[in-house]
């Protein structure tokens, strides 16, 4: 027998996203709005500078946070932290490996850092989440070494359209690749540009082989069980909490329509007398170049 | 035989499809009056703060205390092993555990998530190792009188059993080694 620990296993990292499912995670950028969070039921948090929707309204360029800005949160609070890198950015990543982070997210919310390569996520022990549009882009992030993914939506819009686009796309090339014939997956693992492995897996298993969140435009409890009902297995909320009126009310909402997706007397209960949700933005009126889902590749 | 697994977060999942593995009927419990008729409920890995939450707002903690006093047993994995205990060592003001089983737990006691670890361990009612998954595991710091321990790490506990009541601190469910479970549904359900 072998009582040597051994830290950092690929089932150690997917096995902290396994634990957040059926959750809510959410974005905050102080300390007192992680407690907030972590009062109202959240999963985790995401320890950022701003939240999507002011990135979105600033411009410029968009960085990791500051060093200070995420030990207060993880000082604040004991249920997970987790915070963003830029793409491909992989200083960044080991700056917020070495802060204690317990999941980097490397994210298109960010400006790119690198517009070729994304972060090799097998040079680390903490784990990574990537946003993805569909499945060859899930692969692609898995076969770099992320642990966990969430699909894209378009952030800092509360605009749940792109998220409900991108989860149905990946659901149903995942029940396409799971229907096909074992000798069609090398033409397959070629269309999706994707590894031939984790293609052949996705077949045997008929699911990804990682923990799938939603994020990307949820604003209300029901958006939540919209994204839990089409099959996700969590949600990100960024902007959609701390944007809108009584933030607090809001998250815990969340939560409860997380849990009891499939509940519509629940869901009607949780969402009376929520005050004022944060603005929404069409997507047409998103110039392309500003939108963030189509960073990372 | 059915078994319940409190679904409000967490892996659950994967308890229920293990315990069907193991040839328990197994459904999951989202609010008290899924628990009636069930032998057994597990309190899956999860985050402990969240699932408490949902606890209290949904009734469970008079729920799970009421069926384990008429012989619902109860095993709690890593969040779940926190749940369960008498005492939390480090518990946030309003964190209050379901004092079923006479054990002191600290959360997060490894550290954060570089911390977490897979590592072999003993089990004695096992024949061979099984490797324990640890993630942002909490330990079982105390045992009180009744409490027998079943494994430990490097000293420290990290199952243990209080006659229908079990607890450990790693993921049995993300192994695909249903030994825990079918000690679970053998030797702990019926054990009140």
């Amino acid at each position: 027998m072998n009582e040597t620990s051994t830290t950092g296993t690929l089932r150690v990292k997917t096995g902290l996203a396994e634990m957040l499912k059926g959750g809510v995670i959410m974005d905050v950028v102080t300390a007192e709005q992680a407690k907030i969070a972590e009062d109202a039921g959240a999963v985790a948090v995401m320890a950022l500078e701003r939240v999507p929707a002011d990135i979105r309204a600033a411009g410029g360029v968009a960085r990791m946070a500051d060093p200070t800005i995420v030990e207060q949160i993880v000082g604040a609070v004991s249920i997970p932290v987790m915070a963003k890198c830029r793409i491909g950015h992989f200083v960044e990543a080991q700056v917020l490996q070495s802060l204690g982070v317990d999941y980097i997210d490397e994210s298109e919310v960010l400006t790119p850092a690198d517009e070729e390569h994304h972060v090799n996520k097998w040079d680390f022990t903490v784990p990574f989440v990537c946003g993805a549009r569909n499945l060859g882009e899930a692969l692609r992030r898995i076969g770099e070494g992320a642990a966990m993914i969430r699909t894209k939506g378009e952030p800092g819009t509360g605009n749940v359209v792109e998220a409900v686009r991108h989860m149905r796309t990946m659901l149903e090339e995942v029940a396409w690749v799971a229907g096909v014939r074992e000798e069609q997956l090398f033409t397959v693992a070629k269309d999706l540009q994707a590894p031939y492995d984790l293609v052949k897996w996705v077949h045997d298993n008929g699911t990804l082989p990682v923990v799938n969140f939603s994020a990307g435009g949820i604003a209300t409890p029901a958006d939540a069980a919209l994204m839990m009902q089409l099959g996700c297995d969590g949600v990100f909320v960024g902007s959609g909490i701390f944007k809108s009126g009584d933030p607090a009310k809001r998250a815990k909402a969340i939560v409860e329509a997380t849990t009891h997706f499939e509940d519509a007397d629940i869901i009607a209960r949780v969402s009376r007398d929520l005050g004022e949700p944060m603005v929404g933005i069409n997507i047409s009126d998103i110039p392309d170049a500003e939108r963030m889902q189509e960073r990372g590749w | 035989m059915r078994v319940g697994v409190l679904a409000l977060q967490g892996a659950f999942r994967e308890h229920i499809l293990m315990l069907e593995a193991a040839g328990a009927t197994a459904h999951a419990v989202r609010l008290p009056e899924q628990l009636d008729g069930v032998a057994g409920l597990v309190i899956p890995g999860g985050e402990s703060t969240a699932i408490a939450k949902l606890m209290r707002t949904y009734g469970f903690y008079e729920a799970i205390r009421e069926c384990h006093g008429s012989g619902m047993a109860v095993w709690g994995t890593c969040a779940g092993a926190i749940l369960s205990a008498q005492t939390i060592a480090d518990a946030l003001p309003d964190q209050e555990p379901l004092g079923l089983m006479a054990t002191t737990v600290r959360r997060n006691a490894y550290g954060r998530q570089v911390d977490s670890f897979e590592a072999d361990l003993a089990i004695g009612q096992l024949d061979l190792p099984f490797r324990g998954v640890f993630i942002r595991a909490p330990l079982i710091e105390a045992v009180g009188e009744g409490v027998k321990v079943l494994a430990r790490h490097r000293g420290d506990i990290v199952a243990a059993q209080e006659c229908d009541m079990l607890a450990t601190t790693f993921h049995p469910e993300l192994t695909g080694d249903l030994r825990v479970h079918r000690y679970f549904l053998e030797h702990v359900i019926g054990a009140g």
